[in-house]
């Protein structure tokens, strides 16, 4: 099976706090660590699972700059074979469609039979991988929690709906899948793995080699457009418990006793 | 000119979702003087039912009936409503499993703009709809606009348009059905199975007065422990985020929120749990909730009653002794 799967690079939550710069028009990029998208991670391994089982191949492919190759690198270390960086200056300011619309030119270069996206990432928007199918002419499932394989021409998956149930479903290949946490255990991959890939050739693509006209992509090309980045006002909020470590122990207890919360 | 909107209807077993009338809320946002459609796709009685339900809060409400349509398929629906939706249409979708799997493509196909997960829409100035979204799991907000100059697909996140009462709007059901099928059902690439229900687990923490939800924030499974250790000393159950559960260190059924359990208890300790609205989506009931956190901007202190900014990892052995040791 020939598998495409489509990674970003985006600042790591869980390394940085995320706040708005001084005059709102972006968050704050200094000093931010960046690492792979978590859901990407998931698709990654559940590529490389695929492939191990069936033959074939895993591309990795990220829409970015050039500072995104270090996550096509990063993943290439986990197992993928290949790696494509889309890269642009008129891509800049893309929206979700322009997006798609990048990644279904490279993906009309090359010939796949299933292609994975991060169920969400960064901008919480969800929506590459639906747009991407639905420029393909390919059935679409969003929130792909388990995968197996029936034959050539059709695979079975489970979309993790409401309440954790599983919606079951068979689906056509070529297909386009996103992907849920939890679907597999995303290997670790050390810095040794990562230095291996430091010297592979990752190949560069821009409109002009994917056939695609400025206006279509960018800013130009885009329906959605962010004004701000703002911090909403915390409203009525917790009241935030103060003083030393023992004092504020102290008061939870206290607040614990009084609202049933120590039995 | 009278703007029209169109919404889709989540119904199940018969009754219409909370979302069914909040669809209206977000689209009187969109323009308080739009005209609102109704769009209810299903089947037999239950499809009635629903479009019986909603008709009086909308101006009209268009019902799709066929077999097929039984079960949920985002393939198929989104075929049926590009046969019926009229050019340049605006229509808003529920941000849920169903809308996630429906909606982008449907954008697409409608050649129409995309705005997801909008949490509140500000209005439209010419064709530029002003709305508010949130990114980094809600951490962050922004403002957008969006071209709807042909057409736009909009997701309305669950819980964030408040529903009003529109009883009176003087609806009527009308059959599209003949039109949307135009003889045939859409192949799709797609068929639906069944539908698995979730695994129950050892403990039913839906029932629980007190728990002791846990998130990312404990950092490794070797920390557990302190979790299990307070949940005990306060005589109450232990849950946690979706992380915690990818990472296996608990069990699928101890998950709260949107694809997790709901719950509702007396008391909820959020201990390293950001705050996602898919999270707090499975909290019901208002209990007492006491957040820790160690950053002091995490989304989870907007909705606690009590908060504290510390190091769970410091703070929750400390809190442990003193409830043990105050008996
Ligand atoms: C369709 C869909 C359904 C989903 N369903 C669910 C669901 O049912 N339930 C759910 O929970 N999520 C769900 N999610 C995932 C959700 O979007 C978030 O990713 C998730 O809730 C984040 O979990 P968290 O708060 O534990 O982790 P994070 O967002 O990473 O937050 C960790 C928090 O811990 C804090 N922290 C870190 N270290 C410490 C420390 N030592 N001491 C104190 N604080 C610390 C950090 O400041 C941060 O606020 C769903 C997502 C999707 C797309």
């Amino acid at each position: 099976m020939e598998i495409l799967v489509c990674i970003k690079r985006v600042p790591d939550t869980s390394e940085n706090e995320i706040i708005v710069n001084r005059n709102g028009t972006n968050i704050e990029l200094e000093d931010l660590v960046y690492s792979v998208n978590e859901w990407d991670n998931y698709a990654v391994e559940e590529a490389i699972q695929i492939r191990d089982r069936v033959g074939g191949s895993v591309t990795v492919v990220t829409v970015g700059d050039e500072e995104a190759e270090e996550v096509v690198r990063r993943e290439m270390a986990m197992g993928a074979d290949k790696g494509i960086l889309l890269s642009d200056e008129v891509f800049n300011g893309s929206d979700g469609k322009g997006v798609a619309g990048i990644i279904k030119a490279e993906v009309e270069k090359g010939k796949y039979d299933l292609i994975l996206t991060g169920a969400l990432a960064d901008d919480g928007a969800g929506q590459v991988g639906g747009m991407l199918a639905a420029m393909l002419d390919w059935p679409y499932a969003s929130l792909v929690i388990c995968l197996e394989e029936i034959d050539d021409k059709k695979i079975k998956i489970g979309r993790e709906i409401e309440g954790g149930n599983l919606e079951m479903l068979e689906i056509n290949l070529p297909c386009v899948l996103s992907i849920q946490t939890g679907i597999n255990e995303p290997r670790y991959v050390g810095i040794r793995g990562i230095r291996k890939t430091a010297s592979v050739e990752i190949p560069v693509h821009g409109a002009e080699e994917l056939g695609l006209s400025s206006e279509s992509v960018g800013e130009s090309g885009s329906n959605l457009k962010r004004l701000d980045y703002f911090v909403p006002d915390p409203g009525e909020g917790a009241e935030i418990l103060e003083g030393s470590a023992d004092e504020i122990v102290e008061k939870l207890v206290e607040l614990l006793k009084v609202r049933g919360g120590i039995k | 000119m009278v703007r029209q909107v169109f919404a889709y209807i989540v119904h199940k077993e018969g009754a219409a979702d909370d979302t069914a009338l909040e669809m209206v809320a977000a689209a009187k946002r969109i323009d308080p003087d739009a005209s609102i459609t109704a769009i209810v796709f299903g089947t037999g009685d239950d499809l009635n039912a629903a479009c019986n339900e909603i008709v009086s809060s909308y101006q009209e409400v268009w019902k799709i009936d066929n077999e097929a349509l039984s079960c949920p398929d985002a393939e198929a629906t989104r075929t049926l409503l590009v046969r019926i939706l009229p050019g340049k249409a605006i229509v808003i979708i529920p941000h849920d499993t169903f809308g996630m799997d429906l909606a982008p493509g449907l954008s697409i196909k409608l050649d129409a703009a995309y705005l997801p997960d909008a949490v509140d829409i500000e209005g439209v100035d010419e064709n530029r709809l002003k709305a508010v979204r949130q990114e980094y799991s809600g951490q962050i907000s922004t403002h957008v606009v969006c071209d709807i100059s042909g057409g736009a697909v909009i997701t309305a996140r669950p819980g964030s348009f408040k529903a009003e009462e529109t009883k009176g709007t003087g609806g009527q059901i009308v059959d599209k059905t003949a039109e949307a099928l135009k003889g045939e059902f859409p192949e799709t690439g797609r068929r639906f199975i069944e539908v698995v229900e979730a695994e129950v687990g050892d403990v039913d923490i839906t029932r629980s007065d007190i728990l002791v939800s846990v998130g990312r924030g404990i950092e490794d499974e070797d920390n557990m422990e302190i979790v299990h250790d307070l949940a005990r000393a306060m005589g109450g159950d232990v849950a946690c985020s979706r992380p915690v559960v990818d990472a296996k260190w608990l069990e699928k059924s101890r998950q709260v929120g949107t694809s997790g359990k709901t719950v509702k208890p007396k008391v909820y300790m959020a201990l390293g749990i950001s705050g996602s609205f898919q999270h707090q989506g499975g909290i019901k009931g208002a209990p007492f909730m006491i957040a820790i956190n160690k950053n002091p901007n995490a989304p989870i202190f907007q909705a606690a009653d009590v908060g504290v900014v510390a190091d769970i990892l410091d703070f929750v052995p400390e809190l442990t002794d003193k409830i043990n040791g105050s008996r």
